[in-house]
């Protein structure tokens, strides 16, 4: 129960802010916490808590898996890379062929998950592809 | 004076006879009955019960402290139930199921997309253990262990990481 006193804070604020499904767990010595944000900024408040007691996540005692519950079928996105395109793949992985890109910035339509790292997505223009979640937030 | 005892004792026949038509016309509710109620609803089967003249007794395990209150509230309201004695205990919680770890495999093709944009860093997978190596910057670590963590791994070991 050691990691659960040492992360309080952070599963006090998931529990808080409404994380759905949330399961809090320890096992050999790493507290596994899984779960759904109502939010994209949910999310973000637990990464930036979990980095004030755990700076730089180096301590390696959490595996932190939460997603965003409105990342759903319909749901519109935003590309959000740093600066550059984001590719659209056939298939769900980076050995994938590119069948097309998304602009940074621009929006698109969640169509489905492939799982949690790859949606296939819809552009405006009509292109349709897998492309890598983590550059994708939803609206 | 023998005439007004023999009338006395005639009104007194009358009256324990009145009493004893009346009381028998109410229906009397038998243990058993009681219990056949209560072995009818559903919503109690998961309990043990005993009735003894109108006093129930319910034992086993209730699911949570409502259920407890509920069957107790449920018996209560059968007719004929003088008293209950609720003797139920409340079952602990299921234990949580066991943390899914993917396998290497999967970890390791997850960890090739993850990684794709930070070419300054590696990570191998091994019983489950991402091991990362390398060098990068805090904001970009921030974005990988993110990535990685959704793989499902037993654990991130970011020790041999350099921050820059």
């Amino acid at each position: 129960m050691a990691l659960q006193d040492k992360y309080k804070q952070l599963v006090d604020t998931a529990t808080a802010s409404g994380v759905a499904n949330l399961q809090v767990r320890e096992q050999d010595g790493v507290l596994y916490i899984d779960g759904e944000a109502p939010s994209g900024s949910v999310k973000d408040q637990l990464w930036d808590i979990y980095g004030k007691i755990d700076p730089n996540f180096l301590t390696g005692d959490v595996v932190m898996n939460v997603n965003v519950a409105t990342a759903v079928a319909g749901a519109k996105a935003k590309v959000t890379t740093e600066k550059s395109n984001l590719n659209i793949r056939k298939g769900p992985g980076t050995d994938q062929p590119i069948v097309g890109k998304a602009a940074h910035n621009e929006i698109v339509t969640l169509v489905s998950k492939a799982n949690d790292q790859w949606w296939l997505i819809r552009t405006d223009a009509g292109e349709e592809g897998y492309a890598y979640a983590q550059y994708l937030t939803v609206q | 004076m023998k005439k007004t005892l023999y009338r006395l004792l005639q009104t007194s026949m009358f009256v324990a006879m009145a009493s004893i038509w009346l009381f028998s016309c109410k229906p009397k509710i038998s243990d058993q009955d009681i219990e056949t109620k209560i072995q009818s609803n559903s919503a109690l089967s998961h309990l043990a019960v005993t009735v003894k003249d109108g006093v129930v007794t319910l034992s086993g395990e209730a699911k949570d402290e409502a259920d407890r209150t509920n069957s107790e509230a449920a018996v209560k309201s059968i007719e004929g139930v003088k008293e209950v004695i609720n003797n139920t205990t409340i079952a602990p919680p299921p234990a949580p199921a066991p943390v899914e770890i993917a396998a290497d495999d999967p970890l390791t093709k997850g960890i090739a997309d993850a990684l794709k944009d930070f070419p300054t860093v590696k990570a191998t997978a091994n019983d489950g253990v991402i091991t990362v190596t390398g060098e990068t910057t805090a904001a970009n670590w921030k974005k990988i262990k993110m990535a990685l963590d959704g793989l499902k791994p037993k654990k991130v070991d970011a020790t041999a990481l350099k921050i820059n």
